[in-house]
């Protein structure tokens, strides 16, 4: 890449150094609290799985009987409840749901015996995700493949079996990734729902079983075409660490996975949200996933000119929890989008200014560019010219990830061969295109260059005012997306439980680990 | 032109061709058999020509056609009535000045995305400050408090809200409408509002890309409001419903 906006490269250390004080003034609050998912998410780590005769997922079940000593995790009571009753933890959970076995009674277990006990399966249950991890390198390093930026596509048809045909077609024809869109509405359930699932609103519910259907698919088609496939879901909403759990055992290899999100689009509460991102994203690391953040809505609640420093600024925020989590540069699809009205003179030159800055920012972030929607009309002829200018700046500016717009965004989830012609004009685009970012060099005094620089500045501006208020108070006065969120409101708060000095959440420090950030760890969790 | 209204056809080039594009995929493989297929199912649908001028293998066993007919049905475009919002449509500055002539105090909306929708995109179009494409929303129009209650909001939350408010106008949005949701929850909310007694003391408003004024009529509302509408056709409908109310009420 030789186009360069001639950043100031001192900036953009200062942008970093303030981002991360921002995120170090949110870190008591995520080291204080435990939620209910993040718990729920560790028995799932131990390996419990499936639902009472009640359709009740088992982590629900356990989770809720063990209420009232969750501020010490739930890890040391079920362990000493197994080896108590010398159960497996699936015929523990479901003892527990038929009431036959209370796991608040006082065991002859010692601390230690359970925290040895622990240890030992801890070490087992993370072999497993590290196998995924591995077969994922193999794979990737026998089969190959495409070259980037990625072409990301979204099937949402509800029905898992009819997902996997579209997903296969849309593989034949160029796609390397496919997002399985989740149903609407399921960010708001506080439990995952159980086995494959053929109805859904808008999309498909994300289940374990949905998401093994899912991977087998891809990789049938990933060996036919001599590419890896790669699948991606959705961790936002009320049960981030138990849908990244999900992926960690199914060998997902993207997870949408966002700090702010949940806060500000789907009024989640910020501390349940803070405290649900850090360990989600523990094991996103430890798998090997790649995170995708949502800067995108930004964009298409505020003004895309207005508003871009803001994007800026939470991709910083988002690199830094990410950071302190244990996720690697390469693993960060931070977020950004091609939103500016189509009819402003000179948009397409702020487009890609603001898609290299990115570029030259995050340097080895595979960074997740997501196509126009706002402007996007029933006219389609026109949403696919958008499109392919949206390509444009997205080869130019050499993206990771690029998630092709479909010409009938804003009216129907896609057809078959929207989704094709989709691929189409990104092939040609980017076939056509390939290497001007080498070619063509950014004028300085340009418009462009210019743009990227009156953005970084505004960022400057920006992020010190949010770190001089907090970011908690920022969000509350509505500096994100002009939305405003406080600290007591918004859904999920009564899952958010203060822990206590004996808190042991055994999977945390075994990852950090293993993913480098090592006794870092017990700064957070 | 000669127009004959009764017999009113597609245009291509040529004044009653009767020329239509059209694309589709059907789920066979690609080859000569499924192009014939493609051509005899547009003859099916009334075409007197049709020519299949792109098939294409889009994987997975099917295949994606582009085919042109000609001299389809025609349309006698006499007898048709459309049920459009019957109101002129006010600028922003002409709304900002006549809203004070016509009411004494600020009328109040109140505005949500029903059920698991959790696409704010409509309700924000209208309601916010910024609003959508150059046309600010109902909160920049002096003439009017505005609430939005943004997504996913029940319609109890949204009916008991509205009354807390002494709402005079709620507007409904609906984005998502697979397996038709979006009837279901503008049904729902209609039906609730009926119960609790306080259907005349509020306009009920629907709105979303597949939404119309016809289709909100048949589901209850005072008017709907579809792909295209911005604040202006909002807020004018709302001040001339409202005052029509008013001055009837009077007379």
């Amino acid at each position: 890449m030789t186009t360069s906006l001639g950043l100031d490269p001192k900036k953009i250390a200062d942008l970093r150094k303030t981002a991360d004080s921002i995120t170090e003034k949110v870190r008591p609050l995520i080291k204080s609290n435990t939620t209910l998912t993040v718990e729920r998410a560790v028995l799932r780590l131990m390996g419990l799985d499936g639902t009472d005769a009640d359709g009740v997922p088992l982590p629900n079940v356990v989770v809720n009987h063990l209420r009232s000593i969750l501020g010490g995790g739930i890890a040391i009571p079920v362990a000493r409840g197994m080896l108590h009753h010398n159960l497996g933890i699936n015929e523990l959970a479901e003892k527990v749901s038929a009431g036959e076995i209370s796991l608040l009674e006082n065991t002859s277990v010692s601390r230690t015996r359970a925290e040895e006990f622990l240890t030992e399966l801890v070490d087992e249950q993370l072999e497993t995700i590290e196998n995924n991890r591995k077969t994922r390198e193999k794979m990737i390093s026998d089969l190959g493949e495409g070259p980037k930026p990625w072409q990301y596509v979204i099937v949402a048809t509800g029905n898992i079996y009819e997902d996997a045909i579209q997903a296969k077609a849309a593989a034949e024809k160029g796609a390397d990734i496919i997002a399985v869109i989740r149903t609407t509405g399921q960010s708001l359930l506080d439990y995952i729902p159980y086995g494959i699932t053929t109805e859904g609103f808008g999309g498909t519910y994300a289940t374990q079983a949905n998401f093994r259907h899912m991977r087998k698919a891809l990789d049938e088609v990933s060996v036919k075409q001599g590419r890896y496939i790669r699948l991606v879901n959705y961790a936002s909403g009320l049960c981030m660490p138990e849908i990244v759990v999900m992926g960690a055992f199914e060998r997902l290899d993207m997870m949408l996975n966002d700090s702010m999100y949940g806060i500000l689009f789907r009024d989640i509460n910020p501390v349940r949200t803070f405290v649900d991102q850090y360990f989600s994203r523990m094991i996103n690391a430890f798998s090997g996933m790649i995170i995708n953040t949502g800067e995108d809505n930004y964009l298409t609640t505020a003004d895309a000119i207005e508003s871009a420093h803001t994007v800026l600024a939470s991709d910083l925020i988002n690199e830094s929890f990410a950071k302190a989590a244990g996720l690697k540069p390469a693993q960060m699809g931070l977020g950004h989008a091609f939103e500016i009205n189509p009819d402003t003179e000179d948009g397409f030159l702020m487009e890609l200014a603001q898609a290299l800055m990115l570029r030259e920012i995050f340097p080895e972030a595979p960074l997740k560019y997501m196509p126009p929607t706002k402007f996007m009309s029933g006219d389609i002829f026109k949403g696919f010219i958008m499109n392919a200018m949206f390509n444009l700046a997205g080869v130019w500016s050499n993206q990771g990830i690029q998630l092709l717009g479909m010409l009938t965004e804003a009216m129907h989830t896609p057809f078959l061969h929207d989704r094709f012609l989709a691929l189409e004009n990104s092939r040609y685009i980017m076939n056509g295109a390939r290497h001007i970012g080498d070619a063509v060099s950014i004028n300085p005094d340009g418009i462009i260059a210019k743009r990227a620089h009156h953005v970084v500045d505004e960022t400057v501006k920006f992020l010190h005012e949010v770190e001089f208020d907090g970011l908690l108070k920022s969000i509350a006065q509505g500096r994100f997306a002009d939305i405003s969120r406080t600290m007591d409101g918004g859904k999920g708060l009564a899952g958010v439980i203060e822990k206590n000095d004996d808190y042991s959440n055994p999977f945390a420090l075994a990852m950090a680990r293993k993913t480098g950030i090592g006794e870092e760890v017990t700064k957070w969790i | 032109m000669d127009l004959n209204l009764k017999e009113i056809k597609p245009y291509g080039d040529t004044l009653g061709d009767g020329a239509v594009q059209l694309s589709f995929t059907l789920p066979l493989k690609c080859g000569a058999h499924s192009t014939e297929a493609a051509r005899r199912l547009v003859l099916s649908m009334g075409f007197s020509e049709a020519e299949v001028v792109n098939n294409v293998d889009i994987g997975e066993g099917f295949t994606f056609f582009v085919v042109y007919g000609k001299g389809c049905r025609s349309i006698d475009v006499t007898t048709i009535e459309v049920a459009q919002v019957k109101t002129s449509v006010w600028s922003r500055a002409e709304c900002n000045t006549k809203a004070p002539e016509m009411f004494d105090r600020k009328l109040i909306v109140v505005g949500a995305c029903i059920g698991e929708d959790a696409h704010t995109v409509g309700i924000d179009a209208i309601m916010n400050m910024k609003g959508f494409n150059g046309h600010y929303g109902l909160e920049r129009y002096s003439g009017f408090e505005s609430h939005n209650l943004g997504a996913q909001v029940t319609p109890e939350n949204l009916l008991e809200k509205a009354i807390a408010l002494k709402a005079d106008a709620v507007l409904v949005s609906q984005v998502v409408t697979q397996r038709d949701i979006h009837m279901k929850n503008l049904t729902q909310f209609v039906e609730m509002v009926e119960a609790s007694g306080k259907r005349n003391e509020m306009l009920l408003i629907a709105g979303g890309p597949r939404i119309d004024n016809a289709l909100a009529l048949e589901l209850g509302y005072d008017a709907g409001f579809g792909r295209g509408s911005y604040a202006e056709d909002v807020a004018s409908y709302i001040l001339q419903e409202l005052y029509r109310r008013k001055t009837s009420a009077l007379a």
